[in-house]
């Protein structure tokens, strides 16, 4: 009698748990990829951690806190490391809904991950999609601090260039205009310099020269 | 008293500023893919005689005219013979055009630059779709460098017509590379002397670095293999030797008048012979050495992406026949691919659509140029490297240096004609010229960061310079050799450096140059007749790759406009020269 009990409850499992079958999913790990040499193998003791893991996952789910790892069945484990699963509820007859099981899966699948050194590509739940990480946006964009700094740096420069080119040219046109000065000074030093002030010569318009006039005299008068 | 023209502060000044302008943007993202497309190594052979044949004769010529005249394209031309003052002026028209467009190229590069500041890279990673499930539509179809280039660098529009508004981001960009360049041109030869010794230089201590970088890369000597084996075939195709000629003419920018200009600002007595071999073997020998450097991160990209190809493929199959994880590797991939599809057919047939033939080989032919090259391929091969942030800053910052150090010699092209005009000059300081020039330039500029601003960028890029460029250094050739006079040239070249001009420059500026001039030219006229109607190349979303276009009846007016103001200036100018002589000899006529 308890030998048929058994049979037929490990025929129901077998029927609860199989490939395709409704509410099951498939899992798929790659632990060479993931942890090269330091890849450990996949045992039954593996596998009841992970179980432990889903029960804990639905546990968190409201009504669902009874869940216990026994109600977690696993079949068709191959050597890729895929296997199938599903989760039953207390009386051991039904599976739970995909949905639930579903929900509770995302929302504990970093624990999960955690749990046997993987990530999101190497422990992967088919028709479970994961939830990406969003990037970190920061409020301010970096390349526009960068291009503010560049930005402002350009256009001080340009101003400091602009300005000394405009000084620059005002000394440049006080120049001529010294110039011009220093040009006139220099004629009036030459007329001073003769020790004969032009101007007086100018202005006589002829001087007598006593030198000639001495000499008038001395000739006889006819 | 007539003020005295500034100078270069030493002969070193000059030959940078022509290093400077003539290794720009095409010697890293022009010269690695003709190399690629016509055979090679092999490419080499057409590129340095065409160097020895026409670079360097043409290079030799317009440093001559521009430091015996001393004056900027438009005076020069005038001085050789009043009408061929247009000429001046076409150079000045099609320079005005260039520095449009390409300071648009620096605006990407400072905008690339300022985003490799982050971690991880942006365009390493593709941002998330609406509900965070997965990544953007758009950037799963193309590749996460595609997707930042033309989503969030250009926001680019499906088609040419679709105009879309201005773009605020590449808009600042644009406006910030105006600012940069007017800094540099400021003070005229004082300033621009002073930048061209950074310009020049930096980019070649960064290419040293990534060469160094490079050559260590895994998968690097792949590359370096399959683009440098010589594929003597090519040697015999035609159009390897028009790409060689075509690549060498406009790598060193003649025609434009820049360095006329440059020329104009030296001491009558320079070498400019010893000055024109320098610059023109330094080009060439800049972009020889660019392909080392980008064939070595092509190499790497395509051993990266066939290594990740062959791990895909491992993980599909391992996925379908719940394989052990790691027991496909790259040797055993076809034995056991074998072994699948006899054991399980059906499902073998079911997952083989999905399974990509991964070549090494089609991974290396994908040959790109121009600015897909430049940001898209190397920012993939950035993202694979270790500390990418290093390498995009340092790759970009090259990128920089070339092109603020070419805008220096096209604006230096623009503003040397108008501040030796007494009319402009008398009236407004320099400052003020350069000034207006940068913001005439900056504010038309602004059309290139509409979302459909690429287009017309291509649409520049293509047509705005080769025609007419063309047509100007033959009509240069032609005016320098017959109208002004061979033996009158060589005399004044004598007089004024104290060197005779040996016999192999008058038989190349005489004969062989114009004729290889009209050779191009032809070539190119027939080109375009052939190819009948001109398509472009217009980035669809939705496949997320580009289609083949046609351009509107509007385009291809936009286009004969910008051929034909520059190249109607010569005959317009001569006409009015003409008429305006007669009419000047009919008052004297009249009065006398």
């Amino acid at each position: 009698m308890l030998w048929l009990l058994f049979f037929l409850v490990t025929a129901i499992h077998a029927e609860l748990c199989q490939p395709g079958a409704a509410n099951a999913f498939k899992v798929r790990l790659s632990i060479r990829t993931a942890l090269g040499d330091k890849a450990y193998a996949w045992d039954t003791n593996e596998e009841y951690l992970f179980k432990a893991m889903v029960a804990f996952s639905m546990r968190k789910v409201p009504n669902r806190e009874a869940t216990e790892i026994s109600h977690v069945l696993l079949c068709n484990v191959t050597q890729r490391v895929s296997f199938w699963f599903v989760v039953t509820d207390p009386s051991k007859n039904h599976t739970l809904p995909a949905v639930e099981v579903q929900t509770a899966i995302r929302m504990n699948k970093n624990r999960i991950n955690g749990a046997f050194f993987l990530n999101d590509q190497t422990l992967e739940f088919l028709k479970i999609p994961s939830t990406l990480a969003p990037p970190v946006d920061p409020s301010v964009p970096i390349w526009v601090i960068i291009f503010g700094v560049i930005f402002c740096i350009v256009i001080v420069a340009i101003t400091l260039l602009i300005l000394s080119g405009i000084r620059q040219r005002r000394r440049k046109n006080k120049e001529p205009s010294e110039v011009d000065d220093a040009e006139d000074k220099c004629e009036n030093m030459n007329t001073i310099e003769n020790g004969i002030p032009c101007d007086p010569l100018d202005m006589k318009g002829g001087h007598m020269n006593d030198a000639f006039m001495t000499e008038d005299e001395r000739l006889t008068p006819l | 008293m007539e003020k005295a023209r500034p100078l270069w502060a030493n002969p070193l000044q000059f030959v940078f500023a022509c290093i400077s302008y003539a290794v720009g943007l095409g010697n890293v993202w022009r010269f690695p893919y003709l190399c690629q497309m016509y055979g090679g190594g092999s490419f080499l052979v057409p590129y340095i005689i065409m160097l020895i044949v026409e670079g360097m004769p043409l290079l030799y010529l317009e440093l001559a005219v521009g430091q015996r005249m001393r004056q900027g394209s438009i005076g020069a031309w005038r001085t050789i013979s009043p009408y061929l003052s247009g000429v001046g002026v076409a150079s000045v028209v099609v320079s005005f055009f260039l520095s449009m467009y390409y300071n648009v190229i620096n605006a990407w590069a400072f905008w690339y630059l300022f985003h490799s500041f982050q971690d991880p890279l942006p365009w390493s990673v593709c941002p998330l779709n609406g509900n965070h499930t997965g990544y953007d539509e758009e950037c799963e179809k193309a590749s996460s460098t595609q997707y930042f280039w033309y989503r969030k660098t250009l926001n680019i529009s499906p088609s040419l017509q679709e105009n879309g508004g201005v773009q605020w981001e590449p808009a600042l960009c644009l406006l910030l590379a105006w600012l940069v360049v007017y800094l540099c041109i400021l003070r005229g030869t004082e300033s621009t002397g002073k930048v061209v010794y950074f310009t020049a230089s930096l980019p070649y201590c960064v290419l040293i670095i990534y060469l160094i970088r490079g050559l260590t890369l895994h998968g690097a000597t792949n590359g370096l293999m399959y683009m440098f084996t010589p594929k003597m075939e090519q040697l015999a195709n035609p159009k390897a030797w028009i790409n060689a000629a075509t690549q060498i003419f406009f790598s060193l920018g003649l025609g434009f008048g820049s360095l006329i200009a440059f020329a104009s600002y030296n001491e009558p007595s320079s070498n400019c012979q010893k000055h024109a071999i320098i610059v023109s073997l330094i080009n060439s020998f800049t972009s020889i050495f660019a392909s080392i450097v980008t064939f070595s991160i092509y190499g790497f990209k395509a051993t990266f992406n066939y290594e990740n190809c062959l791990k895909k493929v491992s993980l599909l199959l391992t996925n379908t026949f719940d394989l052990e994880d790691g027991f496909l590797t790259a040797s055993n991939l076809e034995q056991v691919k074998g072994y699948l599809a006899s054991a399980y057919p059906s499902k073998y047939s079911e997952v083989f659509p999905h399974i990509k033939n991964c070549s090494l080989e089609s991974e290396l032919d994908t040959a790109v140029q121009g600015t897909g090259l430049a940001f898209i391929v190397y920012t993939e091969a950035i993202k694979n490297m270790e500390v990418s942030q290093l390498w995009s800053v340092l790759y970009f910052f090259m990128l920089l240096m070339l092109g603020i150090g070419s805008m220096l010699g096209n604006t230096a092209a623009i503003l040397t004609p108008l501040t030796d005009s007494k009319i402009i000059s008398s009236h407004l300081p320099k400052e003020a010229i350069s000034g207006l020039v940068c913001l005439v330039n900056c504010a038309i500029g602004m059309v290139f960061t509409m979302e459909a601003g690429n287009y017309w960028f291509d649409i520049f890029n293509d047509y705005a310079a080769t025609l007419s460029l063309l047509l100007i250094v033959l009509v240069e050739t032609i005016a320098v050799c017959y109208v002004y006079g061979l033996r009158r040239f060589e005399s004044d070249l004598k007089a004024m450096t104290g060197r005779a001009v040996s016999w192999y420059w008058k038989v190349m500026w005489a004969g062989v140059s114009p004729l290889l001039i009209v050779s191009l030219f032809v070539f190119y006229l027939s080109d375009y007749i052939l190819t009948g109607t001109l398509k472009y190349q217009a980035w669809d979303a939705s496949q997320g790759q580009l289609v083949t276009k046609d351009y509107p009846a509007y385009a291809l007016a936009v286009i004969g406009l910008l051929v034909a103001s520059s190249t109607m200036c010569i005959p317009l100018v001569a006409l009015g020269t003409f008429v305006l002589h007669h009419l000047k000899r009919g008052d004297t006529a009249s009065v006398a």
